[in-house]
C-alpha cells in the first residue's frame, strides 16, 4: 500500500508571546499514514495533535523536516491546491466552516473553486450529500440543522472535492453524543465503502477504538502507535500522559488488579461483558 | 426574541416574478426608478402605477406586506410632503402667519409623496420576490464587466453572501451573550438612553471578539476547500436569460420610453 501522508522529523513552534521562549508544538514527528487506513490521533490538550493535523494539508508549513502528501512536498506552493484537494479538512466548530446559506451551495463550494464544470458539480453535490445521508436536506438553510448534521454537511463539502484523505480536527468535540455518533458512523462508512483515508484527531478514547491504528501524541511527539487493542490497554502509560483508557479497559484493569483472570483488550461493551462472564464461570 | 429579524425579507414563491432571472429583476428595478424620476405629469405617474400594480398582482405578494414596508419611512414621507407644501413658490391659495400654501405646492407635495411611495414599493417588490443569494448572484453577473477596470466584483459578492450567511449565526450568538450577561445581573431594560447604550457594551465586546475568531476560522476553512479568489471559479447555478426575461424587459423599456415621450410633450 502507498502512503498518503508522510512526515519526517517534522518540527514546528508557534510564534512566542512577548518576552517568552517559543513553545515547541511538534518536536520531530516521523509518521506515515497508509492510503485507505483509519487512523486516530489521540492526545491531551497541547500535545501537538491539532498542529500535526494542520500540517497534513499545508495550513501550516513545517519549520524543520518535511511533509509529503501523496508524494508532494507541502512546501511547494505550486502544488498547494492539489494538496488541499487530496486531503480535505473538517474543523471543530461546524458554524465556522459553512460558507453558503443553502446546503447544496455549500457542498458545491469546493468543486466551484476547483473550476469543475457545472453539470459535474451537480453530480458531485448529489452524490456527496447521498454519501453523508443528507440528500433530503439539499435546500435547507444550514443554521436550522443540528450540530451533527452541520458536520456531515462539512464532510460532504470535502467529499465533493473527491479527496483521498479526510482529516477531522476534533470535529466531534462540540457535538452531543448523538451528533458524535452520526459523524463517526459517516466517516467509518466512507472509509469502508469508498476507501477514503480517515485521520481522526480526538481526545475521546472510545472514538479511538473505531480506527485500525491509534497514534498517541504527548509533548509534540508520538509516544504510542499501534492497533487500538495494542495501545488502549496500556492503562498506566496513558494515565501518565493525562489520558484515560476506555471505560471497558478501565473496568477490566481494575478486575485484574483484584485478581480476576480477564483479558484487557475487550474494547467493545458486549465483548467486555462476555469476557467478565467467562472469568466468573 | 431576536430570532425574528430578517433583512431584505423574501417571500418564497413560484410566480412569474419569482422565476425571472435576478439580473432581469435588477435591471427592471433600475428602469422603474429612472422612469419614476423622469415622470412629470399625472399621466406618466398613472402609467408607472399601472406597471407597479401589474407587478404586485403577478408576484402574488400581499399588498399589505408592501404597505407594511412603508411604515419605517412614514416620517420621511410626511416631512417631504410638508416641506414641499409650504415652500414651493407660486399662486397663493391660503396663508396664515408665515405659512402660505400654493397651488404648485399642493401638486409638488402630492407627486413627491407618490414618487417616494412608489419607489419604496417597487424596490420592495424586488427583495420580496428574489432570494438574497439570487440577488447577490445577479449583482455579481451584472457588475461583471467592471472586473476589467479592477473592481473586485467577485470579492464584494462573496463578502455579501457570507454576511448574509452569518446574520442568523450572529443573532443567535447575541441572544446567548445577552442571556449570559443577564444571568450575571446586567440590566438592559431600565435607565435613560445613555445608560441603556452603556449597557450594550458588555454585549458588543464579546460579540466582536467572537466574530473576529469566526472570521479567522472561516478563512482557514475556505482556503482548505481550495478557495483562491474568483479566478477560474465555476458555479453550481449558472444564470441563463429565458424568453420571458426579454419580453418583460422589452415591456419595461416601452414604459420608460412612454414616460420620456410624455415628459417631452410637457405632460
Amino acid at each position: 500500500m502507498s502512503e498518503i501522508i508522510k512526515t519526517e522529523h517534522l518540527t514546528f513552534s508557534y510564534p512566542p508571546d512577548e518576552g517568552k521562549e517559543p513553545v515547541l508544538a511538534l518536536g520531530g514527528v516521523s509518521l506515515s499514514i497508509e492510503q485507505g487506513s483509519f487512523v486516530t490521533i489521540l492526545g491531551h490538550n497541547g500535545s501537538g495533535k491539532s498542529t500535526l493535523a494542520k500540517h497534513m494539508n499545508a495550513v501550516l508549513l513545517p519549520e524543520g523536516g518535511t511533509v509529503w502528501v501523496d508524494g508532494m512536498d507541502t512546501r511547494d506552493e505550486s502544488l498547494l491546491l492539489e494538496i488541499r484537494r487530496r486531503v480535505g479538512m473538517v474543523f471543530q466548530n461546524p458554524d465556522n466552516q459553512i460558507v453558503a446559506n443553502v446546503v447544496e451551495e455549500d457542498v458545491a463550494f469546493g468543486p466551484e473553486n476547483l473550476g469543475v464544470a457545472t453539470e459535474d458539480i451537480r453530480v458531485r453535490v448529489d452524490s456527496a450529500l447521498q454519501a453523508v445521508r443528507m440528500g433530503e436536506f439539499q435546500m435547507h438553510a444550514p443554521h436550522h440543522l443540528s450540530g451533527g448534521q452541520k458536520q456531515r454537511i462539512a464532510i460532504a463539502g470535502v467529499i465533493a472535492m473527491e479527496p483521498k484523505c479526510i482529516v477531522l480536527d476534533e470535529s466531534t468535540a462540540m457535538l452531543d453524543p448523538l451528533g458524535r455518533r452520526e459523524v463517526l458512523d459517516t466517516v467509518s462508512r466512507l472509509n469502508r465503502e469508498k476507501g477514503i483515508t480517515i485521520v481522526l484527531i480526538t481526545h475521546h478514547m472510545d472514538e479511538a477504538a473505531l480506527a485500525d491504528r491509534v497514534v498517541v501524541m504527548s509533548g509534540g511527539r508520538p509516544v504510542m502507535d499501534g492497533t487500538p487493542r495494542e495501545v488502549l490497554v496500556r492503562v498506566e502509560e496513558l494515565r501518565a500522559i493525562g489520558l484515560d483508557a476506555p471505560h471497558t479497559v478501565e473496568l477490566l484493569h481494575g478486575l485484574r488488579q483484584d485478581g480476576f483472570d480477564v483479558p484487557l483488550d475487550a474494547l467493545g461493551i458486549g465483548e467486555c461483558a462476555e469476557a467478565i462472564v467467562q472469568a466468573l464461570a | 426574541m431576536l430570532k425574528d429579524i430578517t433583512l431584505g425579507q423574501y417571500f418564497p414563491g413560484t410566480s412569474l416574478a419569482h422565476r425571472l432571472d435576478p439580473r432581469t429583476k435588477l435591471l427592471l428595478t433600475v428602469i422603474y426608478i429612472v422612469a419614476l424620476f423622469c415622470a412629470k405629469s399625472f399621466f406618466s405617474y398613472l402609467l408607472i402605477a399601472l406597471v407597479l400594480f401589474t407587478g404586485i398582482k403577478v408576484s402574488g405578494v400581499a399588498p399589505k406586506a408592501l404597505v407594511r414596508g412603508l411604515k419605517p419611512i412614514l416620517f420621511i414621507i410626511c416631512f417631504t410632503a410638508v416641506l414641499n407644501l409650504f415652500y414651493t413658490p407660486g399662486e397663493t391659495l391660503a396663508s396664515f402667519w408665515i405659512f402660505k400654501i400654493t397651488k404648485e405646492g399642493i401638486f409638488t407635495a402630492f407627486f413627491m409623496v407618490l414618487r417616494i411611495t412608489m419607489l419604496i414599493m417597487g424596490t420592495f417588490l424586488l427583495t420580496y420576490t428574489t432570494s438574497p443569494i439570487a440577488l447577490t448572484d445577479g449583482m455579481e453577473a451584472l457588475l461583471g464587466p467592471l472586473k476589467r477596470v479592477r473592481v473586485p466584483v467577485h470579492e464584494l459578492a462573496m463578502m455579501m453572501s457570507i454576511a448574509l450567511r452569518f446574520i442568523p449565526t450572529l443573532i443567535e450568538e447575541t441572544d446567548k451573550i445577552m442571556s449570559a450577561q443577564k444571568a450575571r445581573g446586567a440590566d438592559f431594560e431600565s435607565g435613560n438612553l445613555i445608560e441603556r447604550a452603556k449597557a450594550l457594551v458588555p454585549i458588543l465586546v464579546p460579540l466582536f471578539i467572537s466574530a473576529f475568531r469566526r472570521a479567522d476560522e472561516l478563512a482557514v476553512a475556505m482556503e482548505c476547500r481550495c478557495y483562491h479568489g474568483g479566478e477560474g471559479r465555476t458555479k453550481l447555478h449558472v444564470l441563463r436569460y429565458k424568453p420571458r426575461d426579454y419580453l418583460v424587459l422589452a415591456a419595461y423599456a416601452a414604459v420608460l420610453a412612454g414616460v420620456l415621450v410624455l415628459a417631452r410633450f410637457g405632460l
